[in-house]
């Protein structure tokens, strides 16, 4: 019986130590506080296009969790009057500072992130913008090279879609469709 | 032998228990929350509250174009179309060298005046990592009477076509909808017409906008001026008007017993009074151009 319990102690010591070196290996998370997001919007009458540079994001390896958010204020714009209105009159930033994103890589199992490469993927998750939650997928790209973990995507999010109000007089000037680009360097966290 | 499996299981339990709780925390979170400076943008529409100026700057690189109106008053009635017939106006234009600093120029039909200004934003307004409960700006003018001299028989200065005008701004937006603007302003005039007439005229504006839709408000401005320092006859000027902003335009209709849209003017010449009925209709018009166009982030 104490043998057994002695064993059975070692046995534990080193299913233990298992378990935390396993956690540690697949618990990598990556982040950054300079992702770049573009938001851009064509019509016949005017081009719009802000960046915003300073969002911040992470990515679980183990989990395949990853998390966005853009302070919404932080877009910039090629004319003041547009940054003015895209915070007053239509993302509502005072009421709505942040938007965020909440998802999981589909298919992280495929993604070897110490192994460079370009992995394609889609990513599924909720988008939380102007009050409205919206559940969508994306696809994306993340690429593993010398200097890291990369990640980059491109698609539509529709303003009617998170009650993004767009008046009649400016409907010709202002597409309902925005094209969102985002491009991410990221670092590794280290816990 | 019951030991072993229990207390690995335990353990596991544990194990697991530990990591699920990890990852089921807020990731963002991992990186700490950096607080940040949330300065307060669009206290007004435009760079003026109806006469005044608000606390409102063109941003850098930007020429906002003005074409300011005031009509004959409306108790002319209907022979005169309620003053629609008479009118006078000011064309200006302001400029944001920087960010914080604004200049302009204008001319306007009244005494053929010219008026030149700068206006510099002090403080501003924000919340978070910095809290500033209100914003502050800095107004400076000369104007200057152009037209010909009333008396060509007495000797006369050029300095007696010059007014100064210091002002200061300070606004706090109290909500999305209500901003409030108190204004200490000093107009110095370097001729005046009677003894009774004070050169320095120390006069405190207030003004308020309040937002009826995202694009549309109600705003209204008052200067209280001091007693004992304008001659017997002269009015303060109240002004009640009404935005809207459509994309690069801003439109500003409003009532007004001033006939003046400078600040020698508006505060120390007019002689108009609601009571009477003697109110004018008038409308500014304001158009942005982005002349330098704002560095964008690299991509």
């Amino acid at each position: 019986m104490k043998n057994l319990i002695r064993m059975s102690g070692k046995t534990l010591l080193i299913v233990f130590a298992f378990v935390l070196i396993i956690t540690k290996g697949n618990g990598q998370k990556y982040f950054s506080k300079n992702a770049m997001i573009r938001f851009h919007s064509d019509s016949p009458m005017e081009k719009i296009e802000g960046v915003n540079s300073t969002s911040t994001t992470v990515i679980d390896a183990a989990t395949g969790k990853l998390e966005f958010a853009a302070l919404n204020n932080a877009f910039v714009f090629e004319k003041a009057l547009m940054q003015e209105h895209f915070n007053e009159n239509y993302m509502e930033s005072s009421k709505f500072p942040k938007t965020v994103f909440k998802g999981v890589i589909n298919d992280v199992s495929n993604v070897k992130f110490a192994v460079p490469g370009t992995y394609k993927v889609t990513v599924t998750g909720d988008m939380i913008m102007h009050g409205v939650t919206k559940s969508i997928t994306i696809p994306a790209e993340l690429v593993v090279d010398a200097k890291g973990l990369h990640a980059n995507a491109k698609f539509i999010v529709k303003c009617s879609d998170y009650k993004i109000e767009i008046p009649a007089v400016v409907k010709d000037n202002i597409s309902n469709d925005v094209e969102i680009t985002v491009k991410v360097d990221y670092n590794v966290l280290s816990q | 032998m019951k030991s072993f499996p229990s207390l690995f299981i335990i353990l596991l339990v544990t194990v697991c228990g530990i990591q699920r709780s990890f990852s089921q925390t807020d990731l963002l979170s991992l990186l700490g929350e950096e607080e940040v400076t949330q300065y307060t943008s669009a206290t007004f529409k435009t760079t003026r509250i109806i006469n005044s100026q608000s606390i409102e700057n063109a941003a850098k690189g930007v020429l906002d174009v003005k074409i300011q109106h005031r009509f004959s008053s409306i108790d002319r009635g209907v022979s005169e179309f309620f003053g629609l017939d008479g009118a006078t106006i000011r064309i200006g234009a302001d400029y944001g060298l920087t960010n914080r600093i604004m200049i302009g120029l204008g001319r306007s039909t009244v005494d053929k005046a010219v008026d030149g200004f700068a206006k510099i934003k002090i403080l501003r307004q924000s919340s978070g990592k910095k809290n500033m409960p209100v914003s502050l700006s800095w107004f400076s003018s000369i104007e200057l009477k152009t037209s010909k001299f009333a008396d060509q028989t007495r000797p006369n200065y050029f300095s007696s076509r010059m007014y100064y005008v210091n002002q200061l701004l300070i606004a706090r937006k109290f909500s999305d909808g209500l901003s409030i603007q108190i204004m200490p302003t000093l107009v110095h005039r370097n001729l005046v017409k009677t003894s009774s007439e004070k050169n320095d005229v120390y006069s405190l504006g207030i003004g308020f906008r309040q937002k009826l839709t995202k694009r549309t408000s109600i705003n209204v401005e008052y200067f209280y001026t001091l007693p004992n320092q304008l001659a017997d006859g002269f009015e303060n000027p109240l002004s009640v008007g009404f935005d809207i902003e459509t994309g690069g335009h801003v439109f500003q209709l409003h009532f007004t017993n001033a006939t003046q849209m400078i600040y020698k003017g508006f505060i120390g010449e007019s002689t108009d009074s609601w009571s009477k009925g003697q109110i004018h209709f008038g409308f500014n018009l304001s158009r942005v151009f982005t002349l330098v166009k704002p560095t964008m982030p690299e991509q």
